[in-house]
């Protein structure tokens, strides 16, 4: 049978690989917002997971929200980079350094 | 058993196309990977018992988030060599990391503390079960708040979205009352004095 755990560390590889993927495409904007929604996935399956194996549909609506949250906020983060990409014709990380006062 | 099939091969897909999308050169494939992830995950939450939600994952991120990457992946000009720099030279530090962090997560989350001794695979759900109808009660009584702050969420997402890439269009002729009301007497009106025919006043 499949249990919670394996469940639990199918999400964790899931999670570690995308902090790796953070890690090794620090400069590429798209791949980090990327990254950001397989962590978020991870997340998700946990939720999921959870709400199955203690049979309450809470996680789920959880889940829902989760969802709702990072549509939002791919497509925030998609708008902010066509309007960097506007202004610096680059999406390079290094390249964002005008706060830096 | 072959339930144990499906969650082996959805599982193998999902970490094998994670890690295409963190390793690809090419942006377009790096999102056609994470595309595989998501229907590959939508398969596990199935397995889960959450259909409504492995469908929405299908329809609402396969079908409009992905298809938004794609257009920005394809639509920006990418110096792809500038952004590969220094790729070689992070992976290292990456893999002690990512590795450090699973050991650490799988000592936690490991059969040792959610095993199927202390959390018992549930029956499954009889025939007439609708995942559809349990959530929507959920989220209709229980979550009514929660779901319409949500829906603000989203209305939020939608402006927000327009009105950072919205360019105002150069060809429009309407007027702008903001620099009309600014106008002084002398913008508007020149007073000459009066010349004779020589052209000395």
């Amino acid at each position: 049978m499949i249990s919670l755990a394996h469940y639990l560390i199918v999400a964790a590889a899931l999670f570690c690989l995308s902090v790796a993927g953070i890690f090794i495409n620090r400069k590429n904007v798209i791949v980090l917002l990327m990254c950001i929604e397989l962590m978020l996935l991870a997340v998700n399956l946990n939720f999921i997971a959870f709400s199955h194996f203690n049979q309450d549909i809470s996680g789920q609506v959880f889940v829902f929200f989760i969802l709702t949250v990072a549509a939002a906020e791919s497509a925030i983060g998609l708008a902010i980079l066509v309007v960097l990409f506007r202004n610096r014709r680059s999406i390079n990380v290094e390249d964002l350094d005008t706060l830096r006062g | 058993m072959a339930q144990q099939i499906i969650f082996y091969a959805f599982s193998a897909l999902v970490i094998a196309a994670a890690a295409m999308v963190i390793v690809l050169r090419n942006p377009v494939h790096a999102v056609l990977c994470l595309v595989v992830a998501f229907f590959a995950s939508a398969g596990l939450w199935m397995l889960l018992e959450a259909e409504f939600l492995a469908i929405t994952l299908v329809l609402v991120y396969v079908g409009a988030v992905m298809v938004l990457f794609m257009f920005v992946v394809m639509m920006l000009d990418i110096n792809l060599a500038v952004l590969r720099e220094g790729f070689a030279r992070y992976v290292p530090v990456a893999l002690v990391f990512a590795a450090l962090m699973m050991v650490s997560l799988a000592l936690v989350v490991g059969p040792k503390h959610f095993g199927l001794a202390l959390f018992a695979a549930p029956l499954a759900h009889a025939a007439d079960y609708n995942n559809t109808q349990a959530l929507g009660r959920a989220l209709f009584s229980q979550f009514l708040l929660p779901f319409e702050a949500a829906a603000v969420v989203l209305l939020v997402a939608i402006i927000a979205a327009i009105a950072l890439t919205l360019r105002p269009s150069r060809q429009t002729k309407a007027p702008k009352p903001e620099l009309q009301v600014q106008v002084q007497r002398n913008d508007r009106v020149r007073l000459i004095k009066d010349m004779d025919a020589e052209g000395t006043p």
